[in-house]
């Protein structure tokens, strides 16, 4: 293995030109230079994700209101941290990773041009380094959507400009290297499924960056006394075409693991391509109308427009998430059928690897995404609807599940994965991950359950006292709502102390000087079969089909209720 | 990952065709819920809103709290203020409280108008639950039917400074 500049050539092309190796389990060739590009950026994010983690856990003991933990202004100014550390830089830094590793270790081929991908990685780090700064300076007590007229100092926008364009380079780099590889035919025929999402996600993710420069730019005019007027319905719609598509990558990419953490735990595979695809074209037309549903009780839009923009014309997206939804499922359920498990509906289910740690993650990722977090998104995400939900804690109940719950736990699955592939180390404390995927999902389930259940009885988020302790008029709270924040500090203790055993693990393992023995490494684990039927017919899905169904009755009774609640409220028009 | 089979254009399988199809048909319900909750629902997102000036919406708010003044609340100072049923009523978002306290009667539809002079604010009525953005530069006439008797607070749920949590505003049904 790396056997550097052997002119080997490939299916005639000369290897030369870059450093390679050949992976072992895929028999691919990995330029190493992309692969330390790779690493750095998944390092970075980890250290983002530990460093938003703590502040997680500080804003968490806070609002659990028996505990109270920080002062007012370190509520407001670490909430602000958490949010641009969690949701910009370890999510966007995770996915550069794994846009560089689609781009070029999943299609045999090389990164373009390291040079720019290395200044891409700087401007991110800068970007986010001074954004940092200014938050914890109290420079930019703004909190991350830094909504106009509330003003930060410069440093801040150019903090989150910085690292937006160095994103964008990153997004550009992976076109690039998706072009040259057809170009230079080192993949044939069309591209792998989870390549062809990273597409759909990177695609969002132009429309998504421009977006945010075109909201920020302004912003850094207005705060540096360049420009005078900044109108704020206006602030809103850009931010969230930046904010709310920024999701999208996320959901995207985390789609995109999902088929990946499937396949390597169980074989399974999309049963149709095509409808696999399709669902990701969804995503791409109509992903970005979804900004809208942040200004539904907004003064300013008609309501056709938000009904159009909200329900992304007609719910196409969702629609295309519970394509993603039946087909992952039932690609695991038949890849487990053909080898064996045939019992009854669920006996593939039974069967399936739960001590893996990619599986674990896989299917407590799509539990929390899908029913704690997509049920609850459209809900919230209704016109009407809105105005029971806007600015409560239901909000960040709903995107704890998706956010967190769902692609972060998915991401960290994927990086145990990553690291015999990437790192070329032995996963270390294997049975501890498998326990850390699960405490994570039951933490941050309770998470998202506690601030959804403070939410439905009208507690705000991002603040500091729902007692009202110090204000001049006094409100009686609902007692219901001391559960909810209790559950939601119970959850964020569970969860940390399961991220901390993430990190730990991650460490442990790469810091371990022994590089793994080729042999070892394959990409799929080896399989569990027993007496496999003889049938050459292609098994059917039917237990993921009663799966959906069952996930459907309880998405359509959370929704018919809240329409319900609303009815209940005073008369407005 | 796995590579594509050649020919990956094949037609949907029947599960597959009826999922689609199911998911389908409740996307389309949930886009017809929106219209006809605007048509049969009492709850509606307030559509009218219109530009103003911060400094004109203070001048419009001041005249009102003059015209219909009722008492003061002894602990703030804030005029507690009666609009007559039917007519327009205003609430004045600043940073940090609501103004004026308004007094209004059960079952009778007001015309509130809400704006905010600086940053922007949340209209979270408590424990109602109702929930607005509050722009500043924009006006907003919510047509409320106050459906419960009792006292109100607006809390302010938007981030407005960091004395946010302090903003308390009130309104009392009789
Ligand atoms: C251990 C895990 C986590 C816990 C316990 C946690 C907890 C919290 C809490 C308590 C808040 C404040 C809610 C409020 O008072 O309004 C919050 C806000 C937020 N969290 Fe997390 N969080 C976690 C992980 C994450 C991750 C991984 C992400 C993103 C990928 C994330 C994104 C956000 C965002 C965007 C906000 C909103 C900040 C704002 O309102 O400006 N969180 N989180
Ligand atoms: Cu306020
Ligand atoms: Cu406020």
């Amino acid at each position: 293995m790396n056997e550097k500049n052997a002119a080997v050539t490939w299916e005639g092309i000369e290897a030369k030109e870059f450093d390679y190796r050949v992976c072992p389990a895929t028999g691919l060739l990995v330029d190493t230079k992309a692969e330390k590009l790779v690493i750095a950026n998944a390092v970075a994010a980890v250290i983002c994700l530990t460093l938003g983690g703590i502040f997680a856990l500080l804003i968490s003991l806070t609002r659990w209101q028996t505990i109270h933990l920080l002062d007012a202004t370190w509520y407001y100014r670490l909430t602000t941290a958490h949010g641009v550390d969690m949701l910009v830089a370890w999510i966007v830094f995770f996915e550069i990773a794994a846009l560089y590793f689609g781009s070029t270790a999943l299609l045999n081929a090389r990164m373009v041009s390291p040079k720019t991908a290395w200044l891409a990685f700087v401007l991110m780090v800068i970007g986010g380094g001074l954004a940092n700064f200014a938050i914890l300076t109290g420079k930019a007590d703004v909190m991350f959507t830094a909504y106009v007229p509330l003003k930060a100092s410069p440093i801040f926008y150019v903090g989150v400009i910085l690292f937006a364009v160095g994103a964008l380079i990153g997004v550009g780099l992976f076109f690039v290297n998706v072009f040259v590889a057809k170009a230079e035919g080192r993949y044939t025929g069309s591209l792998p499924l989870v390549v062809y999402g990273l597409v759909a996600a990177a695609i969002i993710a132009v429309y998504t960056l421009l977006s945010g420069a075109l909201a920020f730019v302004p912003a850094l005019f207005w705060s540096l006394g360049l420009l005078k007027q900044y109108d704020p319905a206006f602030y809103r719609n850009l931010f969230w075409s930046f904010g709310h598509p920024a999701q999208q990558i996320n959901l995207c990419a985390m789609v995109v693991v999902w088929y990946m953490l499937s396949h390597i735990t169980t074989g399974g595979k999309t049963p149709n391509e095509k409808l696999s695809r399709f669902a990701f074209i969804l995503y791409v037309l109509f992903i970005n109308l979804g900004s809208a549903h942040h200004l539904l009780v907004d003064p300013g839009p008609s309501f056709p427009w938000k009904v159009f923009n909200t329900s992304y014309a007609m719910y196409l997206a969702v629609l295309a998430s519970m394509i993603h939804a039946y087909s992952i499922p039932a690609g695991v359920e038949i890849a487990q059928r053909k080898k064996g498990f045939t019992k009854g509906l669920f006996g593939w289910l039974k069967n399936a690897p739960w001590k893996e740690p990619g599986f674990a993650s896989l299917a407590v990722s799509i539990v929390i995404f899908g029913w704690i977090g997509g049920v609850t998104g459209v809900t919230i995400g209704t016109e009407q609807i809105n105005m029971l939900a806007h600015n409560t804690l239901r909000v960040p109940g709903h995107f704890h599940a998706t956010v967190v719950g769902g692609t972060t736990l998915a991401f960290m699955g994927l990086t145990y994965y990553l690291i015999p592939l990437v790192f070329r180390k032995e996963l270390r404390m294997k049975k501890l991950a498998t326990l850390q995927v699960y405490s994570f999902g039951a933490g941050m389930t309770l998470v998202s359950i506690g601030m959804i259940i403070a939410g439905l009885q009208g507690v705000s988020r991002r603040h500091f006292d729902i007692t009202f302790a110090n204000a001049a008029i006094q409100g009686g709270i609902p007692q219901g709502v001391h559960i909810g924040l209790a559950l939601l500090g119970i959850g964020a203790i569970i969860a940390i102390l399961a991220g901390t055993l993430f990190v730990t693990i991650v460490l442990v393992s790469i810091l371990n000087p022994k590089k793994v023995s080729p042999t070892s490494v394959t990409l799929v684990i080896p399989q569990e079969s027993v007496n496999v039927p003889e049938t050459k017919k292609e098994p059917s899905a039917k237990g993921t089909f009663v799966l959906v169904l069952i996930f459907l009755m309880f998405f359509a009774t959370y929704y018919l209720s809240n329409w319900w609640l609303l009815g209940r409220t005073w008369f407005i028009r | 990952m796995w590579k594509p089979e050649n020919n990956w254009w094949k037609p949907l399988d029947p599960i597959e065709k009826r999922w689609v199809t199911i998911a389908f048909i409740w996307c389309l319900f949930l886009t017809a819920m929106m219209p006809i909750w605007l048509v049969m629902g009492k709850q509606n997102v307030p559509a009218k809103t219109y530009k103003i000036l911060p400094a004109d919406y203070m001048k419009v708010v001041d005249k009102f709290v003059e015209q219909y003044t009722v008492g003061t609340d002894e602990t703030t100072g804030i005029p507690i203020v009666e609009p007559p049923p039917g007519g327009n009523a205003f609430i004045l978002a600043r940073q940090f409280r609501w103004y004026p306290i308004l007094k209004l009667k059960e079952g009778e539809t007001y015309k509130i108008h809400i704006s905010s002079i600086d940053v922007q604010h949340g209209f979270s009525l408590q424990p109602t639950n109702l929930n607005l953005q509050v722009l500043p530069g924009y006006g907003y006439v919510a047509e409320i039917v106050p459906t419960q008797k009792g006292d109100f607070t607006i809390v302010c749920n938007e981030f407005c400074g960091l004395a946010h949590h302090l903003m308390v505003g009130k309104i009392i049904v009789e």
